[in-house]
């Protein structure tokens, strides 16, 4: 009986010390999830009384011809993203793990970037892209006789640019996570493999990689979910253009909301979020089916 | 055993915390109090716009003092304010909005329609000058069902603002505004060749570039809608030839630069720092190039818009409304309107008004002068004009072909219906004319007139 009790009290220190943390996810995070969840079937401008509309919003995102348009844009993010901007942080951190000297000063360096408040970094990212001859990397480019590009002011242009700088903001926090793993490599396995006879480039694929495949996973799924729900870039760069070609679904989601000045469409803002959350759901369960094997 | 009752523990812990929650977040939804124990009606008012000079937040202060000593029974707080559209709705929902606020003309009817602005009829019939209107200015500022959802303010004509150093620097003269759009095309190319800056610009994002779009085409004689707002006519000759003297400005002669991402404060910035020959805007913006962008006055000229031919031709007109939270007591919605009327209308209609409110803007250095059309009948405006003119600091001199010309223009507002999401769709038109060469403007035109139509019902 005493051993019940006991086990109770546990319990109950155990929820007084869990309950800050839920009351702040609950306020924060559940509380807004539930709350789309019924918004998504109304309509409604926080105002007036909200009208039960069914799947009326769900059917009208699904019959907007930008959707298509959102959603290739999308993936045209998360593509360039992933083939640019995934092996960058695995690279450096692999390069910077073999540096001996000073390294503390090139993670510092790899990871300033994510210091920078991400508005500030568009602003300064929007000085290196103007168009004119005079802008910073229009300038740099013309010492080698190239440009001038129109970064931001081509349709062509703009995604490529918007996922270069987002690469360059992001890719310190996946460094400092690989870094981290790397050091569990045991210092044996690359000596055992020197003596096989390898070079570096065989130690790291045979060794490093190997070594680093459960993070790399983990760190594909986050950047994949990263790059789907891309919003700040083409927000504060292009505001969706030129001519859409920088429109992601979240900016969609955004533009439903707020940009329509005489009120807001929260009801399609709510129902394609959710409609993103649950794509994304079902990708994430898909290729953690997928990839159980490798990560074992 | 033990997990279940640690699992039982935790989902009643988590449904307690949801409740919690779920009463905090309908207690934060609850009205505030007007009053504040003082007996007095508490308002807080749009004051300046972020990022503006000390001198125009002193002017607004200096102005609510002297409010308050004339209502001492309301305490007015001016703030820092500036209509966005973005987070219009979040703000009045959340309870952040000031209870006074001006919106554009273009928004004031939709939100009347899903009541986010106050029915201030009541009060606004209270107001000695009334009656005297303009019936089309006073329209802007009304709902469908008829009813006054605030006053009309700033009412302003689109002109044709021009760096006058640039003129001279391409061997133009800055007495001699261009009057057609053949002689923009012109300049603009020289101002180009001659300075390497762009020599004309348009805005073209945050539905700015349907805004500028239609003024073009209304410069050219033609309309975006019917005049009820049922009919969409974006598939217009006027249009088009407006879009393809954009197109060959920025391909052939490449004289709009390389930079095509604008819009209202951008383009503002863009120009008082020297960067923009030419480029369309609201006839009043001199105030903020001089307030937020700090522009020098000598190198700023204003004319009035280049007009085609044809019976239809007009400058697009606008305005704001100064309205009332939705969320404001009634007692609130009284206050707010008398400050509206001491604050921004009585100086449009009342010489002793227009000098009082003028001494206090000179005192702040702020600009005073800046061509407005009229709110109430040309007489009247003239008379006002007359009393405050021995303080006017801004440079008329340079603003002559628009103060000269404007009156002998037609005056068009701009489109009934939907018209931030029209003016959306022909952001995209813009763009891709600007950022494509190769664009098919018939094309672009004819797909831009399909959806807007299909918001038009």
């Amino acid at each position: 009986m005493s051993t019940l009790l006991a086990r109770a009290r546990g319990s109950a220190a155990t929820v007084v010390f869990l309950l800050p943390m839920l009351l702040v996810f609950g306020l924060f995070s559940w509380w807004p999830i539930v709350r789309s969840f019924v918004m998504s079937l109304q309509q409604t401008n926080l105002v007036t009384p909200a009208e039960f509309v069914g799947l009326d919003n769900f059917r009208a995102v699904l019959d907007d011809p930008l959707l298509t348009t959102a959603a290739q844009n999308t993936l045209w993010f998360a593509l360039l993203a992933l083939v640019f901007g995934y092996p960058v942080p695995l690279v450096l951190a692999v390069v910077m793990s073999d540096v001996r000297r000073a390294r503390g000063l090139y993670s510092m360096l790899a990871y300033l970037p994510v210091v920078v408040p991400p508005a500030v970094a568009v602003l300064l990212w929007r000085f290196f892209y103007d168009a004119e001859p005079t802008g910073v990397f229009n300038t740099i480019l013309g010492w080698f006789g190239l440009g001038p590009v129109p970064w931001l002011e081509d349709p062509s242009w703009a995604m490529p640019s918007l996922v270069l700088e987002a690469t360059w903001a992001a890719a310190g926090g996946t460094v400092i996570i690989y870094l981290a793993a790397l050091v569990s490599v045991p210092p044996e396995l690359y000596d055992a493999a020197e003596v096989d006879g390898a070079g570096i480039l065989a130690k790291v694929w045979h060794v490093t990689l190997p070594h680093l495949r459960g993070i790399m996973l983990i760190t594909l799924i986050l950047q994949i979910i990263g790059t789907s729900q891309v919003f700040l870039e083409p927000y504060l760069f292009t505001d969706g253009g030129p001519d859409n070609a920088t429109l992601t679904i979240l900016l969609l989601v955004y533009d439903y909301a707020f940009a329509n000045t005489t009120g807001g469409d929260y009801g399609k803002a709510t129902a394609l979020s959710l409609m993103l959350a649950g794509a994304l759901a079902v990708l994430s369960v898909v290729y953690f089916r997928l990839t159980r094997r490798w990560s074992e | 055993m033990r997990n279940h009752r640690r699992r039982g523990f935790t989902a009643l812990a988590t449904i307690a915390s949801l409740a919690t929650v779920s009463a905090l977040a309908a207690a934060c939804g609850s009205d505030d109090a007007d009053q504040e124990g003082d007996g007095k009606v508490h308002i807080t008012v749009e004051g300046w716009r972020p990022g503006d000079e000390q001198g125009t937040i002193d002017a607004v202060e200096k102005q609510a003092g002297a409010f308050m000593k004339e209502n001492p029974d309301i305490v007015v707080e001016p703030v820092e304010w500036e209509w966005n559209a973005e987070t219009f709705a979040t703000q009045l929902a959340g309870g952040q909005l000031p209870t006074s606020f001006r919106v554009p003309f273009t928004d004031t009817l939709g939100l009347a329609e899903r009541q986010q602005i106050a029915d201030v009829t009541d009060y606004v019939d209270d107001l000695p000058y009334a009656e005297d209107f303009n019936p089309s200015v006073l329209a802007a500022a009304q709902g469908t069902d008829g009813r006054t959802y605030g006053l009309p303010t700033d009412v302003y004509g689109v002109g044709l603002h021009y760096n006058r150093d640039l003129f001279e620097q391409a061997g133009l003269d800055p007495d001699d505004p261009p009057t057609t759009w053949d002689e923009v095309r012109e300049d603009a190319e020289a101002i180009a060749e001659a300075t390497g800056k762009a020599g004309y610009v348009q805005m073209s994002t945050n539905n700015t570039g349907g805004w500028m779009l239609t003024t073009l085409t209304y410069a050219l004689g033609g309309r975006i809608e019917s005049e009820d707002g049922t009919q969409a006519s974006v598939d217009n000759d006027a249009t088009r030839e407006g879009l393809q003297l954009l197109h060959d400005m920025r391909w052939e002669d490449d004289s709009m630069g390389k930079n095509t991402n604008f819009e209202w404060g951008t383009i503002n910035e863009a120009f008082a720092a020297g960067k923009v020959g030419m480029y369309m805007s609201g006839s009043d913006v001199y105030n903020a190039l001089v307030t937020t962008n700090q522009i020098d006055p000598a190198s700023y000229g204003l004319a009035a818009l280049p007009l085609g031919d044809g019976a239809d031709v007009g400058i697009l007109g606008g305005g704001s409304v100064a309205a009332v939270s939705a969320k404001a007591s009634p007692e609130e919605q009284e206050a707010a309107v008398k400050w509206n009327d001491f604050y921004r209308e009585r100086k449009n209609y009342d010489p002793d008004a227009a000098v009082a409110d003028a001494l206090v803007l000179a005192e702040s250095d702020q600009p005073i002068g800046t061509p407005t059309l009229p709110i109430f009948d040309q007489e009247t405006w003239q008379t006002v004009e007359d009393a405050k003119a021995e303080y006017v600091n801004v440079p008329r001199e340079q603003m002559t072909s628009f103060t000269e010309g404007v009156f002998d223009q037609a005056l068009v507002p701009e489109p009934a219906a939907h018209t931030q999401e029209v003016y959306a769709i022909l952001d995209s038109v813009v763009q891709k004319v600007l950022t494509d060469e190769g664009a098919d403007i018939d094309a672009l035109l004819a797909e831009a007139d399909d959806k807007a139509q299909a918001l038009l019902g």
